[in-house]
């Protein structure tokens, strides 16, 4: 794996500084949780928390905030991955706050902003005092500004402008009741890394990542394929293509691109000649405006 | 798979290794610009990004300076507030940028960007020429020893690509460079609006000799910045599967120090010495993370296993008999102060150094520096937001440490307000006395 001069290749490198972070947490923190999707960030995250702390078993629960439109096969995928590692799972549910009514469902049919106080909820709950979660800084501008640990007051709310410096590798994790840290151990990996990973690992993923033949409808340029949560609308023509999606967020809102990629290495060639960057791509809850995401994280979201 | 983007793709995954680099610039110096040139250039800026930004531009430029401005604020009211981190990638190296402000908390933020640069780039307007803040930029680059500074001399195209106002610049700054202490310091003339000298050789200046900015980031040679001399592993956590894993039914005896490797090289047969108790005992092994190693060394993450069961936890500190750091409770430093209160003497913090965190006093206050003129004001009494000066605490229990300069890793520390729980300093280790 190493060189006799004793340097690392970049995804040595970056695996070094995230298991880093995953120890300094499980040693500093009371009640750290892992936020898992079941999507590619989060499945490379979970990967490195089990290298982390191998042969123990990973030291905290991992959480997945389940909007009720979720892609099947990424719940199985998360229910396989949960199962092996022998973790617990905190599953906390937008469908159950919707019919508590603690939570309104919006016009638009989108679950992003309904989420945050659905994870709030559950942090609170169940006493977190810190949420590792999947982000990475190559994302979108505002979350360029992020720090490795991101404070979070007691509302679980970003401040942008008053954040904690953050030197060298030395963290400071310190929280009074009711505040929270989010902490980001993917900060410095690009997309491009973690397909990298994920190939260098052999690191299983959901069959959605690789292209197969969908019936797709074209809304706006985005291709969605027709699912349980995607209908054709009247006189919309529905076409049989190759697609393979580049995340995989909310199934009414995450859209496919074309790809013949059937193999991680191919997707990393697809990736590699790609001009269009992956939020841009394929999710209709960032195309909003160019400052969605900043104001959604100040309201508490990843 | 086409042979366009199977070449893409070697050069998304080829072997490669990371350059940090902490940019800083005054307000109007051309820094975004550059930077957005880097990332276009490299083609790390995607369709979509430069459509926005091409939409938002005024003039007949497209401005890449907005590629690099992210929140609202600072779109509105033209100012970068905070540090930001860019990544972009050649067939050489990947590079992990810090944006760090001119003007707005200058000092905090520099002192945040350079603290894991590898190289820092000044910028300098070459209509102006040095400047205080260029001073400064490079003093605070050498107080956070980084290696490699590099001052990129910009628009150039406005003095109209004149030799002689680069070389009077370059000697300026190669005099003052001799007061601060920078290993390795290189100029280059570069106009960041037109891309001379960024990515490749200008033709506008044919008695440049040198490289492009680009081609000096891609072949500088950092390999050799670490100490691989003084091994010093600080213990992270301690591994002990108490509920094993699935496959970890071999390992109930398993009892692993999980920590990064802070300088040195371990291997398995070293002999050891744990700090505190001063026992003494072999490496039986060295787990990484993907099974065991025959050598660790800066940066890795590992997990160390020791012959003989000792008490070791989290906070103690491997290293070899004959080569251990200071066991000390008094600390001499330079420190960097970014809370609004001020530092006094008798003030209670928090000191975090390495994984050990203790209780320290303030003892006194030796001096403020200046970090324009570099004058040393010894009558100082505090040090307010954004001020340098030399300090020194007691700590409440021993830390195990070395000088800075000799050791990046055990010579560094942050200061923690209790009550508010803010990282309120940077401190930086000098030799006693």
């Amino acid at each position: 794996m190493t060189t006799p001069d004793h340097r690392l290749s970049q995804l040595q490198t970056l695996e070094a500084e995230s298991v880093h972070v995953l120890r300094e947490v499980a040693a500093e923190s009371e009640r750290p949780v892992l936020l898992f999707s079941g999507g590619k960030d989060s499945i490379v995250m979970l990967e490195l928390a089990r290298k982390a702390f191998a042969p123990a078993r990973i030291p905290f629960p991992v959480m997945h905030v389940d909007t009720g439109l979720n892609f099947p096969e990424v719940l199985e995928f998360r229910d396989k991955r949960v199962a092996e590692l022998g973790v617990e799972l905190v599953v906390a549910s937008v469908p159950d706050a919707i019919a508590a009514g603690t939570v309104r469902e919006e016009p638009n049919g989108s679950r992003n902003r309904i989420q945050t106080p659905v994870l709030l909820d559950a942090v609170e709950q169940h006493g977190f005092t810190a949420l590792f979660g999947g982000a990475r800084r190559d994302e979108d501008k505002a979350r360029a500004k992020e720090r490795v640990f991101s404070f979070r007051d007691e509302f679980g709310q970003w401040d942008p402008k008053n954040q904690r410096p953050e030197l060298w590798d030395l963290y400071n994790g310190r929280t009074h009741l009711g505040e929270s840290i989010r902490v980001f151990p993917l900060s410095n990996w690009t997309e491009l890394d973690i397909w990298g990973y994920i190939a260098q690992e052999e690191i299983a993923i959901p069959q959605l990542y690789l292209a197969q033949e969908r019936d797709v409808v074209d809304r706006q340029g985005m291709l969605y394929a027709v699912n349980q949560f995607i209908t054709p609308r009247d006189g919309e023509p529905v076409l049989r293509e190759s697609v393979r999606y580049r995340t995989v967020g909310d199934a009414n809102l995450t859209a496919a691109v074309r790809s013949t990629a059937t193999t991680v290495a191919e997707v990393i060639a697809e990736i590699a000649v790609t001009r269009l960057t992956e939020r841009g791509a394929t999710r209709g809850d960032d195309k909003v405006s160019d400052a969605a995401m900043e104001d959604r994280k100040k309201e508490g979201y990843f | 798979m086409s042979a366009l983007s199977q070449a893409a793709a070697e050069i998304a995954t080829a072997r490669k290794d990371i350059l940090r680099i902490a940019t800083a610039g005054s307000v109007d110096d051309g820094k975004s610009t550059l930077i957005g040139r880097l990332l276009y250039d490299s083609k790390a800026v995607f369709e979509d990004q430069y459509a926005a930004i091409e939409r938002a531009s005024r003039g007949d430029y497209v401005d890449l300076a907005l590629l690099t401005d992210g929140l609202r604020a600072e779109r509105e009211q033209g100012i970068t507030i905070d540090v930001a981190y860019r990544y972009f990638t050649t067939p050489r190296r990947t590079f992990i940028l810090a944006d760090t402000p001119g003007h707005v908390q200058y000092t905090r933020n520099m002192v945040t960007g350079a603290s894991t640069a590898d190289l820092a780039i000044v910028l300098v307007d070459a209509r102006k020429g040095m400047v205080e803040q260029s001073r400064r930029h490079a003093f605070l680059a050498s107080l956070l020893r980084v290696p490699h500074l590099v001052v990129a001399v910009n628009k150039m195209d406005l003095v109209d690509w004149s030799e002689e106002v680069f070389e009077g610049i370059r000697d300026e700054f190669a005099a003052f460079a001799t007061k601060l202490e920078v290993p390795d310091l290189t100029v280059v003339p570069i106009s960041a609006l037109q891309g001379d000298n960024v990515v490749t050789r200008s033709a506008n200046m044919p008695w440049y000799e040198g490289t492009s900015l680009l081609h000096h980031l891609e072949h500088v040679h950092v390999a050799s910045d670490r100490n691989l001399v003084d091994a010093r592993f600080p213990v992270q956590y301690v591994i002990r599967p108490q509920v094993l894993g699935p496959d970890s039914a071999a390992f109930h005896d398993y009892r692993g120090y999980a920590g990064r490797v802070a300088a040195g090289v371990l291997r398995p047969g070293d002999e050891v010495q744990v700090l505190p108790s001063g026992l003494t005992t072999t490496i039986a092994a060295i787990d990484g993370p993907n099974g065991p190693l025959d050598a660790a060394f800066p940066p890795m993450s590992v997990t160390v296993r020791l012959a003989d069961d000792l008490d070791v936890s989290r906070g103690d500190m491997i290293c070899r008999p004959h080569n251990a750091p200071h066991v000390t409770q008094d600390l001499d430093a330079m420190v960097s102060w970014m809370a609004d209160a001020p530092l006094v003497p008798r003030m209670r913090l928090a000191v975090k150094h390495t994984t050990r965190t203790v209780r320290a006093m303030v003892k006194d206050v030796q001096y403020r520096l200046d970090v324009n003129s570099l004058h040393r004001d010894t009558d100082a009494t505090g040090l307010g937001l954004n001020d340098i000066g030399r300090v020194r605490f007691r700590t409440t229990q021993p830390l195990f440490v070395d000088d800075y300069h000799r050791n990046r890793v055990t010579g560094r520390f942050i200061l923690i307000d209790e009550s508010t729980n803010a990282t309120v300093g940077a401190g930086m280790l000098t030799p006693a006395g």
